[in-house]
């Protein structure tokens, strides 16, 4: 049953999604025209909350509700981000998501999206039958 | 409350709420707050096929599938009761770019010109929502992220490899939006 805080944080993220409209194509469109603050701002304020809660962590040494120590993985530079990232950009413009929200736009009612969600698992598994012939 | 809740959030509302996501999974979690290693792990329980890649103990990771469980149980919630309007007041200059390339819907959270069964396999169609969804879950693995993973976890905690990513999807983004938009529509 620990995994119900799991569904509920999902629950609530899918609720922000949806209310922040982070899932509209339209706007998606708009960030990429810089026609609006809008998506700037959610994820421009989603890094300073961040930010500052990683450094309250570190600073106070704050641990999980477990008393574990807690651990931030590092991703380094490698050149896989970049060719990973220009692919994964080139399918956000495209469908006007990213992995967020095409969960949540499935459970909003866009059925059409289970297409989208079906072949990002396609891309996902399609990566790890070709991982150790791509640059990383 | 309710009444509240139901308008449109603003960016200044919304942005902080979701920065809290990150310490939030990893005060619970102890996890990087990220939303595509969700379709790793369903890849892994469902079609491992004996790839490396996909073997491992995902039953560890269920907390994730739990998670984006919770995000399309969310978007449900919402568009059940805590929808206001339908219109999403996106800037007029955005409306008549998208005018311009043939799109006349706006109302909803994407354009039914595009997104609908009779058009899945139209020329657009299949590479808007398909093959766009694939690049999706194939850049995103590659790239060892997504916009959650990379954009806000990796950019809070100043990562230099999630700030490549992010302008690999802006690279990515631009392209479509400048380029092959103006094409195939």
């Amino acid at each position: 049953m620990k995994n119900i805080k799991y569904l509920i944080l999902g629950i609530l993220f899918g609720i922000i999604l949806t209310k922040s409209e982070v899932i509209s194509w339209f706007r998606i469109q708009e960030m990429f025209r810089f026609e609006s603050i809008h998506m700037y701002g959610i994820i421009g304020l989603a890094i300073v909350v961040g930010a500052v809660s990683i450094f309250l962590i570190r600073k106070y040494d704050v641990k999980t509700f477990y008393g574990e120590k807690i651990y931030i993985e590092k991703r380094p530079y490698n050149r896989a981000a970049i060719y990973g990232g220009i692919i994964f950009g080139l399918g956000w413009a495209f469908t006007g998501a990213c992995p967020g929200p095409l969960f949540a736009l499935v459970g909003n009612g866009y059925g059409i999206i289970t297409v989208s969600l079906v072949f990002a698992l396609i891309g996902t598994w399609v990566y790890g039958y070709f991982q150790h012939r791509l640059p990383h | 409350m309710i009444e509240l809740i139901k308008q449109p959030w603003p960016w200044y509302i919304a942005g902080p709420i979701i920065g809290l996501m990150v310490p939030l999974s990893l005060i619970i979690a102890n996890k990087r707050f990220g939303v595509s290693s969700s379709l790793r792990h369903i890849c892994a329980a469902c079609v491992p096929a004996n790839i490396e890649f996909f073997r491992y103990n995902w039953k560890s990771e269920l907390w994730s599938l739990f998670f984006v469980g919770g995000i399309l149980i969310g978007g449900f919630l919402s568009d059940r009761w805590l929808i206001g309007s339908d219109d999403i007041a996106i800037s007029e200059k955005t409306v008549a770019g998208l005018r311009g390339l043939g799109i006349t819907d706006f109302t909803g959270f994407m354009p039914r010109e595009i997104f609908s069964w009779e058009h899945l396999l139209s020329f657009q169609g299949i590479l808007i929502i398909a093959i766009g969804g694939f690049m999706v879950g194939f850049g995103a693995r590659w790239a060892n992220g997504c916009t959650s993973g990379h954009a806000i976890t990796g950019l809070s905690d100043f990562q230099i490899g999630s700030l490549v990513a992010v302008i690999g999807f802006f690279i990515g983004g631009l392209f479509i939006t400048y380029f092959i938009y103006p094409i195939i529509f």
